[in-house]
């Protein structure tokens, strides 16, 4: 191929028009996964870092990442999966958490300082917001949601259920 | 055997154990979609399920890189016998009902916490890595089960007393997972596992301090079961196994 290669500004720029499969309005790079872009002379190399061990989106996003390159021409490439650091939802910036407020979703809160030792933790005193009506007086209605990803609040105020993107 | 292979086929044999304990009890959870008390909890069980999905893939995954005849992940999850599993009895044990199966879980959660913390400083840089991805997963299983404990314990006459009958029958699974054998003995010389015997009296202590709480106590007697660690199951396995890999052994190689 003679084509020059393309910048790695450009690649992130494809990757982030790249849709979370059960997000859509996310997209993988607001997600925080795609950790490294960079060439290896001939070849490309992108490195993600799963969300969940068990995220059942991650070989439909694999083959995304594949798709969309090879539709601007890149057929070297490396798709490197890397377990550590683990992904955090730290790493979703705030477009991100903008994102999934105007869908419904109430975004994370700071992730909470993992348990270092076994003791008995209550479920979190700190709650999501409603992202409906704003109100603090929210409480919790089930540990996940429809997806790995989520947790169900009901909000006091307003009375409505919604789902929350768990700290993680 | 030269040395490398001899280590390779130990650590195998290692992290199939790891493995099969997430596969097993997913599986088992898996019955409970569809079936749970409530949406919640439906919900709730299905996603550990898959949590412990995606681990049992990533230790099974690393396991197949190790073996001399490189079985895949999808083949060791299918085509292995009985004999062949190397998960913990307690795991394989049916969900009976909701108290059964939350003290499966808790019993579970608690030492899986407990082993992945340790096993998040193995010298095999995969294995660390497995592990504190995994940890970050358990850390809220483990929250999960224990508050069950509280809200079984402390719910109705009925949920208490559902609640002791199944820390009576689960408790006989309990020794085995601290049971420190040859395979244990030697993964945690070489720094790759970890002293199973050291995290026994943190586990008591968290488990009877959760317990505690509702002023319930572990039974006292000595659990005695034990086996499934190395090969030596019993019948419920069997029957779990037939429905799991019913489809791939008579359709092989088939996929969605």
């Amino acid at each position: 191929m003679v084509n020059q290669q393309a910048s790695t500004e450009r690649i992130w720029e494809w990757l982030s028009g790249i849709p979370d499969p059960e997000m859509p309005f996310l997209s993988i790079v607001d997600l925080g996964i795609v950790r490294d872009v960079h060439w290896e002379e001939e070849q490309l190399r992108i490195v993600v870092t799963p969300t969940y061990s068990g995220c059942p989106a991650k070989s439909h996003i694999d083959a995304s990442i594949r798709n969309t390159l090879l539709d601007r021409g890149i057929e070297h490439l490396a798709l490197e999966t890397r377990l550590s650091p683990a992904w955090s939802t730290d790493w979703l910036g705030d477009v991100a958490k903008a994102k999934l407020l105007a869908a419904g979703i109430a975004p994370p809160m700071a992730s909470e300082v993992p348990m270092r030792k076994l003791e008995y933790r209550a479920w979190s005193i700190a709650t999501p917001s409603c992202p409906l009506c704003g109100s603090a007086s929210t409480t919790v209605r089930g540990e996940f949601g429809s997806t790995l990803c989520k947790s169900l609040y009901v909000c006091g105020d307003c009375a409505n259920p919604f789902e929350h993107f768990k700290c993680f | 055997m030269n040395a490398v292979a001899e280590s390779n086929e130990q650590l195998s044999q290692y992290l199939l154990r790891m493995g099969d304990n997430c596969l097993i009890l997913s599986q088992r959870l898996c019955g409970w979609t569809g079936h749970g008390p409530t949406l919640e909890d439906d919900l709730a069980l299905s996603n550990v399920a898959l949590d412990l999905l995606g681990q049992a893939r990533l230790w099974l995954d690393y396991a197949s890189s190790l073996h001399p005849t490189k079985r895949s992940e999808d083949a060791l999850a299918y085509w292995r016998d009985a004999h062949e599993f190397r998960n913990l009895l307690l795991l394989e044990q049916p969900n009976g009902n909701f108290a059964d199966t939350q003290v499966r879980q808790f019993f579970f959660d608690s030492w899986h916490f407990l082993v992945l913390t340790a096993l998040s400083n193995s010298t095999d840089e995969k294995v660390a890595a497995i592990s504190t991805k995994a940890l970050k997963e358990v850390d809220y299983h483990v929250r999960r089960s224990s508050h069950w404990m509280l809200r079984l314990g402390g719910g109705t006459e009925l949920s208490r007393s559902k609640l002791i009958l199944a820390l009576e029958q689960h408790w006989n699974y309990v020794g085995e997972l601290f049971e420190m054998d040859e395979l244990e003995q030697e993964m945690h010389a070489c720094g790759i596992g970890c002293d199973l015997g050291a995290l026994h009296a943190e586990w008591l202590a968290y488990v009877n301090d959760v317990l505690g709480k509702v002023e319930l106590a572990l039974p006292s007697r000595t659990p005695f079961q034990s086996g499934g660690k190395r090969g030596k199951h019993g019948e419920h396995l069997l029957s779990m196994l037939m429905e799991m890999q019913y489809l791939q052994r008579v359709h092989p190689g088939a996929q969605w």
